[in-house]
């Protein structure tokens, strides 16, 4: 179990907000944290690593203390096992693919874990190049097999794939699953995809204004709990078309353009960008809007 | 003309150059990261060398160190240093004075590069000096070249601070830039002007060089 109750005042770009958080996570869960920029999803994770300290609040990961605030206990983040995958990567310049992934070993640890990585994470035809020479995808796996190397309690993503395009994330989103069920982890992404996050986790903890508005599984969040269908996909709105009596609105979901017919009162508000849900319910399917 | 005094420099200029980057480093590391107020402080007064007469500093460093007063003398009984007057006063003196060349591009060189380099390495357990040498200094290399190289061309160039605190003593403390000074006086152009040009073309190679290597100083200094 991993108990987290966090509280800080953040000075944010607009104003002062007040980070209050708690959350309780299950070991080997994949829990995301969703919301708007400036919600204190980043501020929740750096907290969590170490590189930020709460004003009050405890933090317990398998019945160890990592924060209480009380007794005066915030460990470095040295002494807590965690992995970090930043957004920009944060890969060491100077150091070649595979020396990347050492610099991460414990001076007890065995050093066959990086080859195992490296394999999983298909990186051994890179492990020679320097990050420079990589794409944004390349440089990401390498990020996440280097936060593997310690065998972390907690994977920590900060909207680790956010930077790269949808064909590339897609396939990151595949690493992602993989590596987290394989080593057991519990994992922490921050993302505001909803069709990552509900490829990728258990548990969504909706964060507005420094305080979790809502949490539960991704369907139950994001609203389609109510509804029987046979099918559903989550995509993007691409084109809205009008035709006749009826719109055909064209969705992107995963790689795959499709093409929905839907009626006028089905369309409104709905404008191209928009995260849809497309699904079947008997013979019609049914498109309709999601996200808050 | 003699050899004795380019040598002498010679020798200065690397004993200091090796004692500011031992200094220097762990100053401009915590100067670059630090939230302390004192920071701003310990910035003016690494940074007045820059502006101060040399002459200003030599002679605060005469009277401190002098034997004619406490200080100067419990150094020379209790430790048997005595920094008038002697090369271990020139290498304090172009220490302190070369100071702001040495940490000024280190500084900026590790406060511009990204801060998630250093988190990423903490919190892979890494302590703060595993992550300076492996992670940071590697990868500011012509931000310490262009410290390394000022320093030691700066306290090539010194005179002031020399003149003040070393005197012009054969073999310990006359530098070429002192023995210029002194064969103009003595009226022996020549040997001046021998001492000069060697001294012009070793600092023109000198600074050629970093910004052959570098793009220049301004250029490592704003990446």
């Amino acid at each position: 179990m991993i108990h987290i109750s966090l509280q800080k005042i953040l000075n944010t770009a607009q104003n002062l907000m007040t980070l209050n958080i708690e959350l309780a996570l299950e070991r080997g869960q994949f829990a995301t944290l969703y919301g708007a920029s400036g919600a204190g999803k980043t501020s929740t994770l750096r907290m969590l690593a170490g590189l930020m300290k709460p004003d009050e609040g405890q933090i317990i990961v398998n019945d160890k203390t990592w924060v209480d605030t009380d007794k005066g206990i915030n460990l470095p983040p040295q002494q807590r096992r965690v992995g970090l995958v930043f957004q920009d990567y944060a890969l060491f310049p100077n150091m070649t693919v595979r020396k990347n992934l050492e610099y991460a070993l414990t001076r007890r640890q065995k050093p066959d874990i990086v080859d195992e990585l490296m394999d999983m994470i298909e990186l051994s035809e890179l492990q020679d190049r320097k990050p420079g020479t990589l794409s944004g995808g390349q440089k990401q796996r390498v990020a996440l097999a280097r936060a593997l190397v310690q065998r972390p309690d907690i994977l920590l993503l900060d909207e680790p794939l956010s930077a790269l395009d949808s064909k590339i994330r897609i396939k990151l989103q595949d690493y992602l699953q993989k590596v987290h069920r394989q080593y057991g982890l519990t994992t922490i992404l921050v993302s505001h995809d909803i069709p990552e996050v509900f490829k990728l986790s258990d548990q969504v903890y909706v964060l507005e204004d420094g305080v979790v508005a809502r949490q539960g599984s991704p369907a139950e969040v994001f609203g389609y709990g109510q509804m029987s269908g046979k099918f559903r996909f989550t995509g993007e709105v691409l084109e809205i078309r009008k035709e006749e009596v009826v719109y055909i609105v064209t969705v992107l979901i995963g790689t795959n353009v499709v093409k929905v017919i839907a009626q006028e009162s089905e369309i409104a508000g709905l404008k191209v960008g928009d995260q849809v849900m497309v699904a079947s319910k008997a013979f019609n399917p049914v498109i309709q809007r999601v996200g808050e | 003309m003699e050899w004795q005094p380019l040598i002498l420099t010679f020798q200065l200029a690397l004993v200091t150059t090796v004692f500011l980057l031992i200094i220097g480093i762990p100053l401009a590391w915590w100067l670059a990261y630090t939230n302390r107020k004192t920071k701003a402080v310990v910035e003016t007064l690494v940074t007045m060398p820059l502006v101060l007469p040399p002459t200003v500093l030599g002679f605060y460093l005469l009277v401190a160190f002098s034997p004619a007063n406490a200080f100067g003398s419990w150094l020379d009984e209790w430790l048997g240093i005595r920094f008038i007057f002697t090369f271990e006063g020139l290498v304090l003196a172009s220490i302190i004075y070369s100071l702001p060349f040495m940490v000024q591009p280190v500084q900026s060189g590790l406060a511009n590069l990204p801060s998630q380099l250093r988190e990423a390495s903490y919190v892979m357990g890494k302590s703060g000096m595993t992550t300076l040498f492996k992670v940071l200094l590697p990868n500011i290399k012509p931000s310490l070249l262009t410290g390394i190289v000022l320093s030691f061309a700066h306290t090539i160039g010194e005179f002031g601070v020399v003149l003040m605190i070393g005197g012009n003593i054969p073999g310990k403390t006359k530098v070429a830039s002192i023995a210029i000074y002194d064969e103009v006086e003595a009226l022996n152009y020549s040997a001046a002007n021998m001492y000069s040009i060697i001294l012009f073309a070793i600092t023109f190679l000198i600074l050629l060089s970093v910004y052959l290597l570098n793009g220049g100083y301004f250029k490592s200094a704003g990446r």
